[in-house]
């Protein structure tokens, strides 16, 4: 006898059945969506690693020599860490996941080699939501898990030939099982605060948001993307469009041409909503964009976990929004906000460089010898946009030096930040303290999901004057040039505006199909991102507390987590045993499974197709001195079972001859 | 014990049946045991294999031991249905026509190499086997009692040749082989004399009224409920949807369990027990199957896979 050489998995399954290919196929799918994250060469190198192996098994090519495996191995490890410098952190190590899957296949010879590169699939897909983590993707990556299960199946149908509509049956039964545990763990599974496990931050890179400082050009970025913002499902009817303003960073700081914020101050005291009627609540479902902004509709009096109200009343999140973020706020739209006004804030708020936009102080100085009353100062500067010819456009021409001296005597031409930026400039050289406010404005109401969409396009800003009496109060400049774009939103504000981004037009020509479909797709998302993505540490205890387990942390959600596993799993255990219970009403059967049972533990293990006098005939022959008392009761046992005439009392004789039996 | 069955005389007939047949082919006691049990259940044989291994003696040396009128009918191309079944002619002298019977009136037929005939000539024998009767111009006439087909069939694909469809098959209760001699047999075989002289000379060991009496008994022997079970486990498995190309037929099923009964007669006893299943499927279910994938795979294995793949309950 030779040593136990290896199985070759080609001995071990029938050739035709073709196990391995259904793994080399499985591998396919899972490494396919990496085409877009990863380099061309590394899914190249894997595809032509399965397609050898494809080939070795059909016996078109010959398995490759173990040197060219070293080689190849050495090479991709090479070629990984010259292309990102380290073999750790996301992408290095998807790509080297990814390509040692591919090498290990090739080199795959036993059935043990097949169900590691297996198990390798799975982890291959799991790496896909490294990516992204959109429904599409997901429903991907249910495809990919369902083939590499069918191939696991499949692996593991030994020498039965299977049908392909039983491998892919099976495949689908243990998902389906498995769907109870899936639940289970991702309810109960510890949460990390921060994205998916942990990973590096480029998960997020390139998301965008509202800036940290404003300064010309850099809201209409955000105007040119249709990505969503964040999304607002109200408690009750949500607010009219004109009152849609969605509060982020507040601006008091001005160099002459970027506005910054202040210093992150935290606010005495919320502000005192006393009349309850007239609060409106909602959630927000909040969009990673990287920074610390938490936005809130004008003006928030109550303030999320985890986050802060600066002094210029806008909410702030002690981490930066790398994930999708869910909280519930309260705001009232007609409140007395800081009605007496520090001498240091009102200086503050009225700092205005010396040398900046001269042409401007001079206006605005020229209106206050005009206008004792700020009110009337006020409206006269608006209607100085409205009668002048100001224009609204989303592409103005480029502002050098002086860009609000520029803006406002020469080119007339901008958009939100243009004339909020000016229009601060012309209160403080007035005398009138004021401050940019940063944010978004109006939103598309989703009448299907009940929600309303703000998208990056929906970016904004305004200005707030702050009056004696009636403390911080919004102005909105663009109002006073272009209406269209706060009571309608900026899709009507552009309609006739050749400067207007592309998916903007595009989307006014859609068809009503068209834009239903949208507000579909929009739905769903929201679910997604609201249920699943969103399913975070917070909402994660909210969920437990509201099933009355109270705060459970993470010892004991593990408890709770493996316990219902164990309950799952007890349950199919029981369907399944019940399913294939025995026959425990036949005494005659009885007694033979415990002759075969006593027989086994000497060894003597009767294959379940084993006719009765056909094993005992082999025992006879294997362990001669068992012969006749395991001839005898077989004899005794098949008579009764099979025989013409069963005799009732021969089955005491039956137990008889069992005793009789010692091995 | 349970060994014996009620008539004696029953089990000594048959046992010296096989220890005559065992005098003339040697070597072979599976088949010749599986080729009179088929006969017993009254079904008809179809072997199939290589030219020379015995298989026209065997026919032969059954038709003697058992008393039966034999004929050979050489199965050619131009072979006509009326070859087969007979022929009127017009007598002359009678001035009428008369039937001239071919040889499927005879108790044991030998068709020997039935693929090479036409699909015509050949469904003229299956459907005589089938309703065991003849009818030629509007004239239905009964086949002798036993009737009993013995047909070959060369396995190796020939040109010109018509391979038996499924459906055709199905009329054979059992498909056996008999295959090449072991060394022993075939030395004995060399040694021995002329096969032809020594068929020729076997007495009857059985006369018509007994054998049809064998038959009878065949359908006595007792199938328990347990059995039962296991032969319906059996034939749902074959049922099993994209398993096999077909599952067994109900006339399969009862194929099977007139075998077994047949194959327990033979074993003297008075009961069957999964061992005659088992022992019977391979030639009952042999060409009954086929595996849907791999179709190159042996009828041997199938039906191995099957036994292997059921649990004797």
């Amino acid at each position: 006898m030779s040593a136990a050489a290896p199985m070759r998995l080609e001995d071990r399954l029938p050739g035709r059945s073709g196990a391995l290919l259904w793994v080399i196929a499985a591998t396919g799918v899972a490494i396919g969506p990496h085409l877009f994250n990863q380099p061309v060469w590394v899914v190249l190198t894997t595809t032509l690693a399965l397609a050898w192996r494809g080939g070795v098994h059909l016996g078109r090519l010959p398995m490759p020599p173990r040197w060219i495996l070293v080689l190849l191995t050495v090479l991709m490890t090479g070629l990984v860490l010259g292309r990102y410098g380290t073999l750790f952190g996301r992408d290095a190590g998807v790509a080297l996941l990814v390509l040692m899957t591919g090498l290990k296949l090739l080199e795959t010879r036993t059935y043990r080699d097949a169900m590691l590169v297996v198990f390798l699939g799975y982890f291959v897909i799991i790496t896909n939501f490294f990516y992204s983590q959109e429904i599409p993707v997901a429903l991907y990556m249910l495809v990919a898990v369902f083939a590499t299960t069918a191939a696991l199946v499949r692996l593991n149908a030994g020498e039965a030939i299977q049908p392909v509509r039983e491998s892919f049956g099976l495949a689908g039964l243990m998902l389906g099982q498995a769907v109870p545990v899936m639940i289970i763990l991702f309810l109960l599974f510890p949460r990390l605060p921060g994205p998916l496990w942990g990973m590096p931050q480029d998960s997020t890179t390139g998301v965008t948001g509202l800036s940290d400082s404003m300064s010309p050009g850099s809201i209409s970025q955000l105007l040119q993307s249709d990505a969503p913002a964040f999304r607002v499902s109200f408690t009750d009817d949500p607010p009219v469009p004109a009152q849609r303003y969605w509060r982020g960073p507040v601006f008091a700081h001005f160099d002459g041409r970027t506005w910054r914020a202040g210093r992150e101050t935290e606010v005495d005291a919320l502000p005192q909503a006393p009349d309850l009627e007239r609060v409106v609540t909602y959630t927000i479902n909040l969009e990673p964009h990287e920074r610390r902004w938490l936005l809130a509709l004008d003006i928030p009096v109550s303030v999320p976990p985890d986050a802060r109200m600066i002094e210029d009343h806008y909410l702030v999140s002690s981490r930066p929004v790398r994930r999708l973020v869910q909280y519930t706020l309260a705001s009232r739209t007609d409140l007395i906000l800081e009605p007496e006004l520090s001498e240091a804030r009102r200086r503050q708020a009225l700092n205005l460089p010396a040398r900046a936009a001269p042409r401007a102080q001079a206006l605005a100085q020229d209106w206050r010898s005009r206008h004792e009353d700020d009110e009337a100062l006020i409206r006269t500067a608006l209607g100085h946009f409205n009668e002048e010819p100001f224009f609204y456009t989303l592409s103005p021409p480029r502002l050098e030096r002086d860009p609000v001296d520029q803006f406002l005597f020469e080119a007339r031409a901008g958009f939100c930040e243009h004339y909020a930026s000016a229009f601060v400039v012309l209160m403080r050289a007035a005398g009138i303290p004021a401050r940019v406010v940063t944010g978004y404005q109006g939103g598309e109401y989703n009448r299907l999901g009940n929600y309303l969409l703000v998208r990056q396009s929906d970016a904004h800003a305004w200005a707030e004057v702050w009056l004696q009496g009636r403390g911080w109060v919004r102005v909105d400049p663009t109002a006073a040039v272009s209406p269209e774009r706060i009571e309608s939103g900026i899709r009507a504000a552009l309609s006739g505006d050749l400067g207007a981004p592309d998916f903007i037009r595009r989307s006014l020509d859609w068809g009503i199909v068209r834009l239903q479909w949208a507000l579909w797709r929009d739905s769903i998302d929201y679910y997604w991102s609201g249920w699943v993505l969103a399913f975070g540490p917070e909402r994660q205890g909210e969920l437990l507390e509201r099933l009355g387990l109270g705060r459970l942390d993470w010892r004991g959600m593990i408890t709770l987590m493996v316990a219902l596993v164990g309950v799952v799993v007890l349950v199919f255990a029981a369907i399944f045993l019940w399913r294939n219970r025995l026959p425990v009403a036949d005494p005659l059967a009885v007694v033979y499974r415990h002759f075969c049972r006593r027989l086994a533990r000497g060894g003597l293990t009767r294959a379940p197709h084993e006719p009765p006098m056909d094993f005992a005939r082999r025992i006879a022959r294997e362990r001669p001195e068992l012969a006749e008392p395991v001839m005898a009761f077989t004899r005794e046992y098949v008579a009764l079972r099979y025989g013409a005439s069963p005799d009732p009392e021969r089955f005491g004789r039956l137990r008889g001859l069992l005793r009789r039996i010692r091995v | 014990m349970n060994k014996t069955l009620p008539d004696t005389t029953m089990a000594a007939r048959i046992d010296a049946i096989l220890a005559q047949l065992n005098t003339v082919i040697f070597g072979k006691p599976g088949p010749i045991r599986l080729s009179l049990a088929c006969l017993l259940a009254r079904g008809h044989l179809l072997v199939e294999d290589l030219p020379g291994v015995g298989k026209t003696t065997l026919a032969h040396a059954l038709a003697r031991t058992l008393g039966l009128q034999f004929q050979r009918v050489q199965f050619t191309s131009d072979l006509l249905p009326a070859d087969i079944l007979g022929v009127s002619v017009f007598s002359t002298e009678r001035k009428r026509f008369e039937f001239h019977p071919g040889p499927v009136f005879s108790q044991l037929v030998l068709a020997d190499e039935i693929n090479r005939a036409t699909p015509k000539s050949q469904s003229a024998l299956l459907e005589a086997m089938e309703e065991q009767q003849v009818t030629i111009e509007g004239t239905t006439r009964r086949l002798p009692e036993p009737f009993f087909v013995i047909a070959t069939q060369n396995p190796q694909e020939q040109i010109g040749t018509f391979p038996l469809p499924e459906s055709q098959m199905d009329r054979f209760l059992m498909r056996i082989h008999l295959g090449y001699p072991d060394a022993a047999a075939e030395r004995a075989l060399l040694r021995g004399r002329d096969r032809r002289e020594l068929v020729e000379e076997l007495p009857a060991q059985v006369d018509a009224p007994a054998l049809l009496a064998l038959q009878r008994q065949v359908t006595q022997v007792h199938v328990s409920d347990g059995l039962l079970d296991y032969l319906q486990a059996i034939v749902a498995h074959t049922r099993r949807p994209a398993l096999y190309q077909m599952g067994l037929s109900p006339r399969a099923a009862l194929a099977l369990m007139r075998a077994a009964q047949a194959w327990a007669l033979v074993d003297h006893r008075d009961h069957v027990l999964p061992e005659d299943i088992q022992a019977v499927l391979p030639p009952v279910a042999g060409h009954r199957l086929k595996l849907n994938e791999s179709p190159g795979l042996a009828p041997e294995q199938v039906t191995r896979r099957l036994i292997e793949a059921v649990p004797v309950p």
